[in-house]
């Protein structure tokens, strides 16, 4: 068993908090998605549950051990980290090795592990090549059999995708899904980007300031933003906040997701056509109602208001959400 | 083709004056030395022994006794400076109150000349007032340290490994904080100990920063000079004559002798020479010079 649970973390740094009463359920074999903003937290976080640091309050489990006072190589846990921390001065594999010398594997045994490992990542012909040898993605491999190899508990990933291309980017998502099948173990994987958290994730736990926005399933956190700040921040353009009073009656904040947002005579919100980007699958028309800046996506094959002209754009009741103006919460429907 | 004419000729212009001064104080005076290590020289003239001058005074006894003395001082001086220097550069190397402090105290013996540095070993190892005499050997212990044949050699070591340390530490700690931190997280997360992420990623790590320190401080010891003539000149019986101090020559057969003093010296730098190549050659293999 190997559920991560963290009860009231709090962590500061020099009075600074870092993380502030945290209190999170990581269950057995889940891919669990750590999101946020540059210094949100998420990776404090992260280095709480790996060991690298003390929580300054609050208890961590691992199973049903609490490890506060557990050194990190006794909790059986992996790190994989953004920089991949391969030792430079050792091959393939004895970077993949490293994890099993340390703990006294025997040298046959521990190279076998190894080769399997590399291997079963696309390796097999790197094992005498130095780190400095290989391509940004084939280190990003080297540090992921360095981490399964030992076959830990917890895997704690630490935006590892964040120095590959694009490309590279979208491939190792994919094998990240399907490494995280194979090897049936709780993943935690800190992130900033979206793309990421949507499409690896089983759940996402999205941060904010040092605190727990929202934690659930990326559709949830998609189609029921807890707050302004997680509707601003998963979806790519971010949800538009439309002021008080403007689609609705009330002194609350009423948010449409830009493919929700419909342009037609018989809306009630006039927009100030600014901006048309043509994606090729789709159009992003940005503009302003009042002093909002507004995004609306619509299909290419819709026709294309010109830039400077003003439109009537408007949105169902059901792709409408509703926050506090003051909280900026999500009000209970 | 005709820019880059006139970038060469500009830059062959920039380069003048450095290269006047390459010649006139590093070329003129080695072809000098060069010239003036085949004669031997008396008080109003001076004859020429051609480059036998150089085969005879290598398989001298006074040169080959210096060239073992250097070479121990080397061996003494050279391993216990870049343990002590390592060793106190990763303790500094932590994140702790008053750790600064502690750093300057370190480094603190760069700023010391050799002169002040030998002063202050020659009262500490006095056998009459000298705090490490006391300790080592009880007061008005004679032969003092640096009097005794069995001694003289490890006390001016002292010296030398106690000025010098600043500098290790200075540049392994500038060493140090080159190892990205994640290494160690990694090693540790992996399980490894202190010992063996010192074994395992700092020592790998510092091996260019090892090598520019062990060829500097094995340079430095052969030609130190200072400490051998304030604390020994020399002695006792020729226990601690150096290679430079048998150039410099004092009370020796070199003395007042320009010609045979500049075969000596002449002889220190292919020494020198050759050592560093084998340095280099021999130790950059064990070196990892990152991505």
């Amino acid at each position: 068993m190997a559920q991560v649970r963290l009860q009231n973390i709090t962590k500061q740094f020099d009075g600074v908090t870092a993380v502030e009463d945290i209190n999170l359920d990581i269950a057995d074999r889940e891919f669990m998605i750590l999101l946020g903003p540059s210094g949100c937290g998420k990776s404090t976080l992260l280095r709480i549950i790996a060991g690298l640091e003390d929580p300054t309050e609050g208890e961590v489990y691992i199973g049903d051990t609490m490890v506060n006072n557990v050194m990190p190589k006794q909790r059986d846990v992996a790190m994989v980290f953004q920089s991949y921390a391969l030792y430079p001065h050792k091959s393939v594999q004895d970077n993949i090795e490293f994890p099993l010398k340390v703990r006294k594997v025997p040298k046959a045994q521990r190279a076998a592990a190894a080769i399997e490992a590399a291997t079963s990542l696309g390796l097999g012909e790197y094992l005498d090549r130095k780190p400095g040898a290989l391509s940004g993605g084939q280190r990003q491999r080297v540090a992921l059999a360095r981490a399964i190899v030992r076959n830990p508990a917890v895997f704690c990933m630490d935006e590892p995708l964040s120095n590959l291309d694009a490309k590279l980017r979208g491939e190792t998502r994919a094998e990240l899904i399907a490494l995280h099948r194979r090897l049936n173990s709780t993943f935690v994987y800190v992130t900033h980007d979206q793309v990421e958290a949507m499409t690896m994730g089983t759940r996402i736990a999205v941060m904010s300031r040092g605190h727990l926005e929202q934690i659930g399933t990326p559709q949830e956190v998609y189609d029921k933003p807890s707050s302004v700040f997680v509707a601003q921040f998963v979806g790519m353009p971010p949800m538009n906040i439309l002021p008080a009073g403007s689609l609705e009656t009330g002194t609350h904040l009423v948010g449409v997701r830009p493919e929700h947002l419909r342009i037609s005579p018989d809306q009630p919100l006039s927009l100030q056509v600014q901006l048309v980007e043509q994606l090729g699958h789709e159009v992003h028309i940005t503009g302003s109602v009042g002093d909002r800046r507004v995004v609306i996506r619509q299909d290419s094959a819709a026709v294309m208001p010109a830039v400077g002209s003003v439109v009537q754009v408007g949105a169902a009741e059901n792709g409408r959400h509703r926050f506090d103006a003051v909280t900026e919460q999500r009000i209970a429907e | 083709m005709k820019r880059n004419r006139r970038d060469s000729g500009l830059a062959a212009l920039m380069l003048v004056p450095s290269g006047v001064i390459l010649l006139l104080f590093v070329v003129y005076p080695l072809i000098k030395a060069v010239w003036l290590g085949q004669q031997r020289c008396g008080v109003t003239k001076c004859t020429n022994n051609g480059f036998d001058q150089y085969l005879d005074a290598f398989r001298s006894n006074e040169f080959q006794d210096a060239l073992i003395v250097t070479a121990k001082y080397a061996l003494i001086t050279v391993p216990i400076g870049l343990v002590l220097g390592v060793a106190l550069a990763v303790l500094a190397d932590k994140y702790m109150r008053g750790v600064g402090i502690f750093r300057t105290i370190f480094s603190s013996t760069v700023a010391t000349s050799v002169a002040v540095a030998s002063v202050m070993w020659f009262f500490l190892l006095n056998p009459n007032v000298g705090v490490l005499s006391e300790w080592i050997g009880g007061i008005a212990k004679t032969p003092g340290l640096l009097q005794d044949p069995r001694s003289a050699l490890w006390a001016v070591s002292a010296s030398s490994i106690w000025a010098n340390l600043g500098f290790t530490f200075i540049v392994v700690t500038a060493g140090l904080q080159g190892v990205p931190k994640d290494l160690y997280e990694s090693a540790y997360v992996d399980g490894a100990g202190g010992f063996s992420r010192f074994t395992n990623v700092t020592l790998p790590m510092i091996s260019p920063t090892l090598l520019f320190a062990t060829v500097v401080l094995t340079t430095r010891a052969f030609q130190s000079f200072g400490e051998v003539d304030l604390l020994t000149e020399g002695g006792p019986l020729g226990k601690t004559t150096t290679l430079t101090y048998l150039a410099y020559g004092s009370g020796l057969p070199t003395s007042n002798d320009d010609g045979l003093r500049a075969t000596v010296s002449v002889l220190l730098f292919a020494v020198l020479l050759a050592l560093a190549l084998v340095q280099f050659r021999g130790l950059e293999k064990r070196v990892h010079y990152g991505n």
